[in-house]
């Protein structure tokens, strides 16, 4: 596999994981065993690989796990992370490797900081994206002070990203998975400069079944676990049912209204709707229109569902806010030409961002994008350079 | 155990003719119930043990029953039939606080010391037959010794049973349960320098329970399975050494502790002692240091190579703010940031020194 990280001088390419292959590039200004990291362990495949690689290659490597919620909610849950089960694996896993490993009550701090942004997102018609806001506080803020608060030089996750270290560019740089369909860039557009200076990534230049083969090379009781799915802290993919215990008044029943403004039928809270959705509307067509109908938006101030036919779903510009901005120029000095994801699943599109002379950043879409949703984001990039990226707005 | 070892409330270091006793009976096994010689062998040690566990608690042999721990004792005298009412004080043992959590509690003053006039409130005008009143002898986070004789005095003067968690008082402080006033009494093996796994229930002279674990009716039908023959011997030997050596053991453990203690004021000067104020066993320690939460602490320590704990760590290892410390009206920035220090028989200067240095650092930084 030819590496997506174009780094042209390698200070250190002699660490390989036993294939040829150099998993992370050591750019600290002291030795391999003065060089301490923490190892964000979720007790998953990905993570536990992380720190063992860590160790294999000499590094004074500290596992720590994060307590996010509470285990008796979350018994339900098969294959999420940082629940009962998975702290037991982790640990398990850091006795295998040889390292201290700790584990951190974060409980408070995740429902502040995550859940409850959550319901509250969804509770305004946005469809939010919970990892994102996990990673820009509990993980890349809270976790990363700990981090430098026991002297360690960087912080570690399992991440599919890739890191290209300073000495090549003005700064360090964060990059696309080798391995598209791993990479997990999309959920970290928030990283900022300083936090991606500290972090590493030491998975980014691997694919999954590299990652599991060196699980089994290093004996991990967690080779075989399956991989997490979807929101940890949502049992069974059921998110209108914790939406609907944190904010009650979400649950409002209202009407489905066509954009002509046609009444087409009730339904019982926004919050069991997402943007784009086609299928479950409970409502028929009408006489001489067979177009199937999907959900335009969403007026949780009125508790209204709006639906219409699949062209009314097409967007040609949003506006972005909370901007991380990665480039090398202020984002202000020009617009420019990139490429877009609006969603994690989709391929990169070609895309203009500008501010305006409000001070506003929007992203002009060159084909105009279908299930753009508000409190999605917005991610830049420039080849398999991450620039950065945004929330999508719900207005413009 | 490697690097200093400051963590004896969790557990005790082993004390090597603990080891050595245990090890020796393991090797030679047996079953104390069976009718042959190899069983009567087993049965002899057995109950050679068993009599010297009860020198612990000056209690008679036949009222000690030999139990997996402290926390089988603490709930089996919790859950006795007959008893209608739970009073726990607020600073018990998470193994007593949840044996029952439907218990009234009885609060804690300041300095850490159950609180009598509220403990005497909760017993006045009311039918006791059916209540329990359970109160530790000595706190295991700020080593703070409980007033039982007058808590004792105060639950017979209402009719009521009382229970005593002396887990981290044996060895420590006189424990007689005859002038204690109380029914029944837990102790714990690995806490004195024995192994894990085996534990006491101390009756006092006509004190009956009943069986939690039924089946085999062993310990006299108070507790069923075959017994722990191994980690009775140990703890016997353990409790042997404590017995001779405590004395001696206390006084200099209490004079590493005050060192500690005096160091830790120009080391760090921004640290507080907990519990300082009410008498204290001589090895524990409880130190507060605003600014840095507890599980960092205890983390930088480890690191460090200095073995601390901080509040009540739970199985999986996470850190929860001390409930002890809360109920002595200490605010989260102090609960929430204090960690125990608690000396044993094989703590040295070098441990002292150690931690100072570590703490020193650490308080730095704050």
């Amino acid at each position: 596999m030819v590496s997506a990280f174009k780094c042209r001088t390698t200070p250190d390419r002699d660490w390989l994981d036993g294939r040829g292959k150099a998993p992370m590039i050591h750019d600290f200004d002291k030795p391999i065993e003065k060089t301490r990291i923490v190892a964000a362990m979720s007790g998953g495949v990905d993570s536990s690989v992380t720190a063992a690689l860590l160790k294999e290659r000499g590094y004074d490597v500290v596992g720590v796990t994060l307590q996010l919620y509470d285990h008796g909610a979350a018994v339900e849950r098969k294959g999420a992370c940082c629940a009962g089960q998975d702290i037991y694996d982790a640990r398990n896993v850091a006795e295998q490797i040889g390292i201290p490993h700790y584990v951190l009550d974060y409980e408070s701090r995740f429902k502040e900081s995550v859940i409850e942004d959550f319901a509250d997102a969804y509770a305004r018609g946005e469809t939010p994206i919970p990892c994102v806001k996990c990673n820009q506080t509990v993980k890349f803020r809270d976790l990363l002070d700990m981090a430098k608060d026991l002297d360690a030089d960087a912080l570690a996750t399992g991440h599919y990203i890739q890191r290209a270290p300073a000495a090549d560019h003005a700064k360090a740089q964060l990059m696309r998975a080798a391995d598209p369909s791993k990479d997990q860039s999309y959920f970290l557009f928030a990283t900022t400069q300083p936090q991606i200076d500290y972090l590493r990534f030491p998975l980014g230049s691997l694919d999954k079944s590299e990652t599991r083969d060196l699980a089994r090379r290093y004996n991990l009781p967690v080779a075989e676990k399956p991989d997490s799915q979807d929101i940890c802290f949502v049992p069974n993919g059921s998110y209108a049912r914790i939406v609907k215990a944190l904010r009650p008044d979400a649950a409002t029943p209202g009407e489905i209204v066509h954009i002509d403004g046609t009444v087409m039928g009730q339904h019982d809270g926004v919050i069991n709707y997402t943007i784009g959705q086609r299928r479950g509307l409970g409502i028929g067509g009408r006489e001489g229109d067979t177009d199937p109908l999907y959900v335009i938006r969403l007026a949780p101030e009125q508790a209204r569902v709006i639906v219409g036919p699949r062209s009314a779903l097409a967007v040609p510009r949003i506006r972005l806010t909370d901007v991380n901005w990665l480039g090398d120029t202020t984002l202000s000095s020009a617009a420019r030409d990139i490429q877009v994801k609006i969603r994690n699943t989709m391929d990169p599109v070609a895309a203009r961002l500008e501010t305006t002379a409000l001070g506003d950043v929007e992203v002009s879409f060159v084909e105009p994008l279908f299930g753009v949703a508000p409190g999605q984001a917005c991610v830049f990039y420039d080849g398999d350079r991450v620039l950065g990226g945004g929330w999508i707005s719900n207005r413009l | 155990m490697t690097g200093a070892y400051l963590d004896y409330n969790a557990t005790c270091i082993p004390r090597p003719a603990a080891a050595k006793a245990a090890a020796e009976v393991l090797a030679e096994g047996g079953n104390p119930s069976s009718i042959h010689a190899s069983g009567r062998k087993a049965r002899g040690r057995l109950e050679s043990a068993r009599a010297e566990i009860a020198r612990l608690a000056n209690a008679r042999a036949e009222d000690v029953v030999l139990t997996s721990g402290a926390t089988e004792a603490n709930t089996q005298a919790l859950s006795q039939p007959g008893v209608t009412r739970v009073l726990l004080s607020d600073i018990e043992h998470p193994s007593v606080l949840e044996a029952a959590p439907m218990a009234q509690r009885v609060p804690v003053t300041p300095a850490g010391v159950v609180d009598l006039n509220a403990l005497r409130a909760l017993l006045t005008g009311q039918d006791n037959s059916g209540t329990l009143v359970a109160i530790m002898a000595v706190n295991n986070e700020t080593g703070v010794i409980q007033p039982l004789v007058e808590v004792a005095g105060i639950v017979a003067e209402a009719g009521a049973r009382l229970h005593v968690d002396a887990v981290q008082a044996a060895g420590r402080i006189d424990l007689d349960i005859a002038s204690l006033g109380t029914a029944t009494l837990s102790l714990s093996g690995h806490k004195i320098g024995g192994p894990t796994g085996v534990g006491a229930l101390v009756l006092a002279k006509g004190t009956t329970v009943s069986a939690m674990i039924l089946g085999g009716g062993q310990e006299r039908r108070r507790r069923g399975g075959t017994e722990n023959l191994v980690g009775a011997v140990g703890f016997a030997a353990a409790a042997s050494e404590v017995l001779a050596s405590r004395d001696d053991e206390q006084s200099r453990i209490a004079a590493l502790r005050d060192r500690l203690e005096t160091n830790l004021a120009t080391e760090a000067p921004n640290a507080m002692i907990l519990g300082q104020q009410a008498p204290r066993v001589a090895n524990t320690s409880c130190i507060a240091l605003p600014g840095i939460s507890a599980e960092r602490q205890v983390i930088a320590m480890d690191l460090g190579g200095v073995q601390v704990s901080a509040g009540s760590a739970c199985s999986s290892g996470k850190v929860a703010a001390s409930h002890v410390l809360t109920a002595m009206g200490h605010p989260p920035e102090i609960a929430g940031t204090a960690i125990r220090v608690s000396l044993g028989w094989a703590s040295g200067e070098a441990d002292v020194d150690a931690f100072l240095e570590a703490y020193g650092r650490l308080a730095a930084k704050a």
